[in-house]
Order: structure tokens, then C-alpha cells, then sequence
């Protein structure tokens, strides 16, 4: 069954929180990854690969250029699992 | 012009302790670090040895979090000694292009690379993450402690099995006396208790059996010694020129006299019996700042409680000092630490530049019967060194015929 929004946020942030012990209650839609998370590429490709796993999804590496927000990966999941 | 090269600072992360000193008063205080191996998987792959000495601080309780996720255990151990060497040094204002690290060790990334592999083998490529390559490369210790402490005079890493972080501190000795930095960074680290290696080294009939026995299993030079304790952990030191550190005001543990590297041209396992090229390491470590051999005070031993290497190294020892090396405190302390393979001349030069500083020799746990062909005066119970200036050597031994060797001074 797929996610919500919510759910696939929940989830997303955890992966951060994971990877890169930012808190997950301030991984929020409108945050960019790089520029408000300051997450770097190496760490981005973790979570791309947890992600993965995580939400049962294929996101293409040349996707992942285009997912600067945390609104962008969760939009990309949401669609990606239904 | 020969420099002198002093000892500034050091740090330690063992199965005896998580610092330097817990770690030496430990093994003062005739401490084994061996345990039963908890892990899953040794009942899960039937591993024929069950216990190791581990080291007794997690990395995880020292360092943050995304240094633990992104450092192989190598690494970590790596940092944890660094810094402290380097704080116990006064974390001193250095240029960063004339400060360098000289790291080792035996096997690198191992846990990294087989974790990766099962990731592979179960889940797939894609599944591999993508800080695999640079937290199983081997120079992965020596690149965290460079980013972390900002050397830039090179990172250098050595690789010779056991013989690794005594190397390591003989090559950072002749950097120094190169002119190419004027404070080093030197030792090893290993984090190799993993299935695979316990497997590998059993395979060769090199480990001890006595898995009911863990604290009293290694027991070097004893007559019923049956193979090494594999060990873990790092241990680093701060060499720098007197100079450098007289005009900082630096305290100084010893003096570094100089180290030795040869190669038996042997065999890739058994050291030569002869040990013709193990004592040129000994007596090209003495001789480097043209010090005697009758100035020998104190040996730290490579002595791993194999049957066949403490009986070469025995037989090396006595072609350098003939019968003289019945009078020299001989200290084998794997038999508290366990073999930390590249880690293990890091933490054996810590022990040999206490025993200076201190001037006492320390103990060499679990000796019942000493094998009468091993004629050594080996040191069973913490003992006084005597005054005035004194000189010790730390040997270590490879896989592969490498020997290294580095002699101290009291300071």
C-alpha cells in the first residue's frame, strides 16, 4: 500500500537523521538539501540508497540532480511507489 | 646534521583501555585485555576461535556520530588516538605544511570491504553505498587524522603486516630528519576482529586455542604458549624536532634515536630462523644516532606467544647482544594486549617510552614456565630501570620478512 506525504517524510527524515544526526523534525518540505541541510553529495547518494530500500522505489542517479528539496524526494517517492 | 627527536605526546585506544595511560596502568597492573567474543556471528559461521581482545572503549562513546558512520573501524581508532597524542602534545600552533602523519596498517578497510560485499551479494549493486572506497582504502586512518588535526606535510601510510606501525615511526623519524616536516604524527591502528581474518589467521595455525582461557592465553615465551591473541585498537605518538618543541615549551617523554627497517628474503610467513636481517633492524636502530648496544637497558619484545617467532626472534636478539642479552629486561606485553597486528608497534613504542619516562619495565603476564631455550631475562612483574641515561628498543616482526625496529632514550 503506499505512503501519505507525511508518512514518506516521516520516513525520509529518519534516513537523514540517520546519516547525518540532523534532528528529524527540521527536515521539512521547503529545506534544500544542500543549502539549508548542508548535506553533502557523498551523503545524499547514502540516503538516495536507503531511500531505495526504505520505500521499495528506483530513483535514476540523473534524477537525483533534480531532487533539491526535501519536498522534491518526497514528491519523487510518493509518485515513484503508486 | 643529525637532529635530535623527541617524543611529545601520546595516545592510545586498546583492549587495556580508552587512553594512553589507563591503557599503560593496566598494564602495570598485570591486566589482560582478551574476552569472549559475544558477536552473533561466531556461532553463526561456527568460528573456531571465540575470543579476542577487543578494545575496551567503543569508538562509538568518543567520537560523533557521522565520524562512526562515515570511518571504518581502522579510522576510528586511528582518530581516537591522534587526538589525544596530539592534546596530551598541547595541541601545539603549528605550521600545517610542516606538520605530517606517518600511519600504518596491516590490513585496512576490512570490515568496510566485506560488509560491502555481503551488502552486494544479498541486496545488490545498488544497494552498495557510495563512502565503500574511501572507508576501506588504507590510508583511510592516516587521511582522518590529517583532515581532522590539518597536517598537510603528507599523509603517508605503510603497509607490512605486524611489523606496520614500528615502520611507520621509523619513517616519520627520517622525514624529520629529511627536513620535510617539523612534527609527525606516528603509529597505527587495526580493526580486523572480524570472521574473515579470526578464520584466515586459524587456517594458518597462528592464533591460540585456549577458548576457555582467554586472559591467560597469550603467553609469550612460555613453554605451553600455542599462537597469538588477535587484538585491536591504535596508538599514536608526536615526534618533532627538539628544537620545534623546546621553543614551544613542549614536555619531552624520550628521545627517538632512530629506526631500522630490513627484510629477510625468506619466506612470506616464517621468520628466518637465522634472524640475520631481524638483527640488522636491531642494531641499525641503535646505531642510527650512534648510540652502543651495551647501552640497551630495555627491549619490548615482538614475542607473540607463536612456538616458532618467539624462538627467532630469540635467537636474533642473542646474534645481536650475545650473551650479554641475559642481563637486559626483555618486556613481551601481547601477553596483555593481544597482537593488534598494525597497531601493535604503536602501542609497544608507548610502553617503551613510559618504561623510560617512568624507568620501570613492565610486566609479562601469564609466563609459568619459561622455555629453556629462551634465555632472556624476561620482566614478570613491574620493575625498577636504573638512573642516569637509558636506551630501549621495541621490535616487531611481519608477515612478509619485514622487521622494524626504533630505539628510545630517556629524555
Amino acid at each position: 500500500m503506499a505512503l501519505s506525504t507525511e508518512e514518506v517524510l516521516a520516513g525520509l527524515a529518519e534516513l537523514v537523521n540517520d546519516e547525518t544526526g540532523i534532528a528529524a523534525d527540521t527536515v521539512e518540505m521547503d529545506k534544500s538539501f544542500t543549502d539549508d541541510l548542508d548535506i553533502d553529495s557523498i551523503s545524499m547518494m547514502t540516503i538516495v540508497v536507503n531511500a531505495e530500500e526504505k520505500f521499495d522505489v528506483k530513483i535514476p542517479d540523473e534524477e537525483v540532480k533534480n531532487l533539491k528539496t526535501v519536498g522534491d524526494a518526497v514528491r519523487y517517492i510518493t509518485a515513484a511507489q503508486s | 646534521m643529525t637532529k635530535t627527536i623527541v617524543v611529545t605526546g601520546i595516545g592510545a585506544t586498546s583492549p587495556l583501555g580508552g587512553t594512553a595511560e589507563e591503557t599503560w596502568q593496566a598494564l602495570l597492573a598485570g591486566q589482560s585485555g582478551a574476552r569472549p567474543l559475544e558477536q552473533e556471528w561466531v556461532a553463526k559461521w561456527d568460528i573456531p576461535i571465540t575470543f579476542a581482545a577487543q578494545a575496551k572503549v567503543p569508538s562509538s562513546e568518543v567520537l560523533e556520530r557521522i565520524e562512526t558512520k562515515r570511518l571504518d573501524p581502522s579510522s576510528q581508532f586511528a582518530l581516537t588516538a591522534a587526538r589525544e597524542a596530539w592534546a596530551d602534545a598541547g595541541a601545539p600552533e603549528v605550521e600545517p605544511e610542516r606538520f605530517g602523519v606517518d600511519w600504518a596498517t596491516g590490513i585496512g578497510g576490512v570490515w568496510t570491504l566485506l560488509d560491502a560485499w555481503d551488502t552486494l551479494r544479498e541486496r545488490g549493486p545498488r544497494r552498495v553505498l557510495p563512502m565503500t572506497v574511501p572507508m576501506l582504502m588504507p590510508n583511510g586512518p592516516a587521511a582522518a587524522i590529517e583532515m581532522s588535526l590539518g597536517a598537510r606535510a603528507g599523509a603517508r601510510t605503510v603497509v607490512s603486516a605486524c611489523a606496520s606501525s614500528t615502520e611507520s615511526i621509523a619513517n616519520a623519524y627520517d622525514h624529520l630528519q629529511a627536513g620535510l616536516a617539523d612534527i609527525i604524527i606516528a603509529g597505527g591502528s587495526e580493526a580486523a576482529i572480524h570472521p574473515l581474518p579470526i578464520a584466515s589467521f586459524a587456517a594458518m595455525q597462528a592464533l591460540s586455542k585456549r577458548n576457555d582461557e582467554p586472559a591467560t592465553a597469550s603467553r609469550p615465551y612460555d613453554v605451553t604458549r600455542d599462537g597469538f591473541v588477535l587484538g585491536e585498537g591504535g596508538a599514536a605518538v608526536v615526534l618533532e624536532t627538539e628544537e620545534h618543541a623546546k621553543a614551544r615549551g613542549a614536555k619531552i617523554y624520550a628521545v627517538l634515536l632512530g629506526g631500522a627497517v630490513t627484510s629477510d628474503a625468506y619466506h612470506i610467513t616464517a621468520p628466518d630462523p637465522e634472524g640475520s636481517a631481524a638483527a640488522r633492524a636491531m642494531i641499525g636502530a641503535v646505531k642510527a644516532a650512534g648510540a652502543d648496544l651495551s647501552d640497551v637497558a630495555h627491549i619490548n619484545a615482538h614475542a607473540t606467544s607463536t612456538p616458532v617467532g618467539d624462538i627467532a626472534e630469540y635467537h636474533a636478539l642473542r646474534r645481536v647482544f650475545g650473551d650479554d642479552v641475559e642481563g637486559i629486561p626483555v618486556s613481551a606485553t601481547k601477553a596483555s594486549t593481544g597482537h593488534l597486528l598494525g597497531g601493535a608497534g604503536g602501542i609497544e613504542a608507548i610502553f617503551t617510552i613510559k618504561a623510560l619516562a617512568e624507568r620501570v619495565a613492565p610486566p609479562t603476564i601469564n609466563l609459568t614456565e619459561q622455555d629453556p631455550e629462551v634465555r632472556l631475562d624476561v620482566v614478570t612483574s613491574p620493575r625498577k630501570l636504573g638512573d642516569g641515561t637509558l636506551l630501549a628498543i621495541s621490535n616487531s616482526f611481519g608477515f612478509g620478512g619485514h622487521n622494524a625496529v626504533v630505539a628510545f632514550a630517556t629524555a
